[in-house]
């Protein structure tokens, strides 16, 4: 059992995908807390990582090829590695749940959007079908969805709509945890602005506490209170929203602020971050960011850097922080 | 003094389609300046990309005039659009679906000068993709990879050598870098506009990503269901959007500032089908500024100022009152 009041809690946590052509070393020693009614943004590129945490989270990553390597994740205080199946279907959708970034695909084509709410609500609750269908339309209030149309199916709506209609399927059994993976990432921005606004209301109304995958920082600007970003399956930099907007010290951070065109200021030409992310079946050595880092020492390629706390708890994965 | 490259007068592109007419483009006109960059920003389904293909041909023109260095693209004959598509060339969003996979590095590089001939022997074609790739930064020992075996960001190299292969003085980049990440976006952004200052190329550059039209532009188009809503140059309309639509679409973007404290306009509903719109404003059904005359007249892009024009009936009224 661990000590604290957090939400969640995961400790080294460590993911691989084994495939016949090797290992893929897809989240590597990942250290995470989250608390009650808070919300962080998990931040990085393509391959970074990401998801399969989310997925870990939910002991959802496809096995094969995808394994658990290492570590503990507390859910509440209890460790869910150790869970069963059954038990975590009682968790999924109930007590944890998600969100996936294409509405498209994350919806049953042939249900009705109101019978698609009930299913979860029926799996997780004791109450009759038709109590169950009227707090289905509740829900679609919730999201912005009149009731006159809770008898449509998927297709006849946009996609924000849709994103609309997923967000209340996640929310129907009041979870503690959300977890939003690029939920807005498929919509317009004038779409986003909506469905952001209707989470963070959401959110505050049932007090979850969430994790927001994304790879726009303005998102995590605008919505979490912690971040983390990741980098080849390691988180290299943890703090506050504040902390780290005001004060971003890994150097891939500060890459990666420098590579957003800047819609404030003027900029004569980006100074983007030189090279690839690296192939995750062929990690570099070392810090796994120190082919494409400028301030790279000759040790950076011998010793994987250990999170070093510079204060506020702003914890860095760099060698150039240890003090 | 600029000089007019590209002007285009009473645009329309309609699609047929089961349930009418789909207004995809709708009577718009814009005028690009050699050398310069338009950005054409609008959210999906504005009729965006179908003005950057109309504008090549690649899509026929239901009505209007299309005028390269003053010649009406329009009335050319084979022949002669031919010539013309030596000159103008496109980039497309995604490089995973327009590059053969059947093809090396070289041969698609390679493939618009043997379609043209514009050069004969095989020894100038090896010479001529070998100086392409370097231009874009792709390694010479790339020459016989197939697209598969790259990244996005080299793919899109890739699509940029081909399209100045035949050393075009106009591209179409047509969503060159939404399918990229951050880190790569920034390297191809770069790229476009160094090739720009050293080729002096013109550039009709969409995007629905305000902040990358506002980095590469010299002047913006606005477009919103086939209509363009406001034409600024690239800084003023930051500073002071003029269309309500404009404005609530600034509004959205998620800054990655948290010094910023905005007020957010969040629009209601979403875009409206372009099949058969109604009179009058476009944006009337979501605007939040709206009056009577929006409803059943439809507003003219007029200017409002030196480089800037609107098409917003109580911008108009503002300005004359």
């Amino acid at each position: 059992m661990t000590e604290s009041n957090n939400m969640l809690e995961i400790k080294g946590l460590t993911i691989h995908y084994v495939t016949d052509d090797g290992v893929v070393r897809a989240v590597n020693d990942l250290n995470i807390a989250i608390g009650r009614g808070e919300s962080i943004g998990l931040v990085g590129e393509t391959g970074a990582g990401k998801t399969t945490t989310a997925l870990g989270i939910l002991k959802l990553v496809p096995n094969p090829p995808g394994k658990i390597i290492d570590g503990e994740i507390f859910l509440d205080g209890e460790d869910i590695i150790k869970k069963s199946e059954p038990e975590m279907r009682k968790i999924r959708g109930n007590k944890v749940s998600m969100i996936f970034q294409d509405p498209m695909t994350s919806l049953n084509p042939v249900m009705t959007v109101r019978d698609q709410i009930a299913e979860v609500i029926l799996l997780h609750e004791k109450m009759p079908a038709a109590k169950a269908l009227e707090k289905a339309e509740e829900m679609l209030m919730k999201v912005g969805i009149m009731p006159d149309r809770a008898k449509d199916y998927p297709h006849q709506f946009s996609g924000g709509m849709r994103q609309r209609v997923v967000i209340a399927i996640a929310l129907a059994c009041s979870p503690e945890l959300l977890i939003a993976d690029e939920p807005t990432t498929a919509l317009d921005v004038t779409i986003q602005a909506q469905v952001l606004e209707l989470m963070k209301n959401l959110k505050e109304e049932f007090n979850t506490s969430m994790i927001m995958i994304t790879h726009d920082l303005g998102i995590v600007a605008e919505i979490c209170d912690k971040v983390a970003v990741m980098y080849a399956g390691s988180v290299v930099e943890y703090a506050d929203k504040l902390e780290l907007f005001k004060n971003p010290k890994h150097p891939y951070t500060i890459g990666l602020f420098n590579s957003i065109p800047d819609i404030g200021n003027d900029v004569e030409s980006l100074k983007p971050i030189k090279g690839l992310m690296p192939d995750p079946m062929n990690l570099p050595t070392g810090c796994p960011f120190h082919p494409r880092c400028d301030k790279a020492k000759p040790e950076c390629s011998e010793k994987i850097p250990a999170g070093y706390d510079i204060g506020n708890n702003h914890i860095v994965k760099c060698i150039l922080f240890n003090q | 003094m600029a000089e007019k490259f590209l002007e285009v007068k009473n645009l329309k592109k309609y699609f047929k389609t089961k349930r009418g007419w789909l207004h995809a483009v709708d009577d718009i006109d814009f005028v690009i300046n050699k050398g310069e960059t338009l950005g054409l920003v609008g959210e999906s389904g504005c009729g965006k990309s179908t003005t950057g293909r109309v504008v090549l041909r690649l899509l026929e023109a239901t009505a209007g005039e299309i005028l390269f260095n003053g010649e009406d693209v329009l009335k050319f004959n084979k022949q002669k659009m031919r010539e013309m598509r030596q000159n103008a060339q496109i980039v497309f969003q995604d490089p995973f679906a327009s590059l053969n996979p059947r093809m090396s590095v070289s041969q698609i590089i390679a493939e618009p000068l043997v379609i043209n001939k514009t050069v004969s022997s095989k020894h100038e074609i090896q010479k001529k993709v070998a100086s392409l790739m370097e231009t874009v930064g792709l390694a010479s020992r790339l020459e016989n990879v197939y697209p598969h075996e790259l990244d996005g960001g080299r793919r899109q190299r890739i699509g940029i050598a081909r399209a100045l292969a035949l050393n075009p003085s106009f591209i179409v980049l047509d969503e060159p870098v939404s399918a990229l990440d951050v880190s790569i976006q920034a390297q191809i952004l770069n790229l476009m506009d160094e090739l720009q200052d050293e080729l002096g190329l013109t550039y009709l550059f969409v995007s629905h990503d305000l902040s990358v039209i506002k980095h590469v532009s010299d002047n913006i188009a606005v477009m919103y269901l086939g209509k363009i809503v406001e034409m600024s140059d690239y800084a003023s309309i930051f500073v002071d959007p003029l269309h309500p639509y404009t404005k609530a679409l600034l509004s959205a973007i998620p800054i990655p500032d948290v010094d910023i404290k905005r007020e957010r306009i969040i629009l209601e509903g979403d875009v409206p089908s372009p099949i058969a719109p109604p009179p009058g404003c476009r944006f009337y059904g979501r605007c939040y500024a709206r009056k009577d005359i929006c409803k059943d007249n439809t507003p003219e892009l007029l200017p409002v100022s030196e480089g800037r024009s609107v098409a917003c009936h109580i911008v108009h009224e503002q300005r004359k009152g």
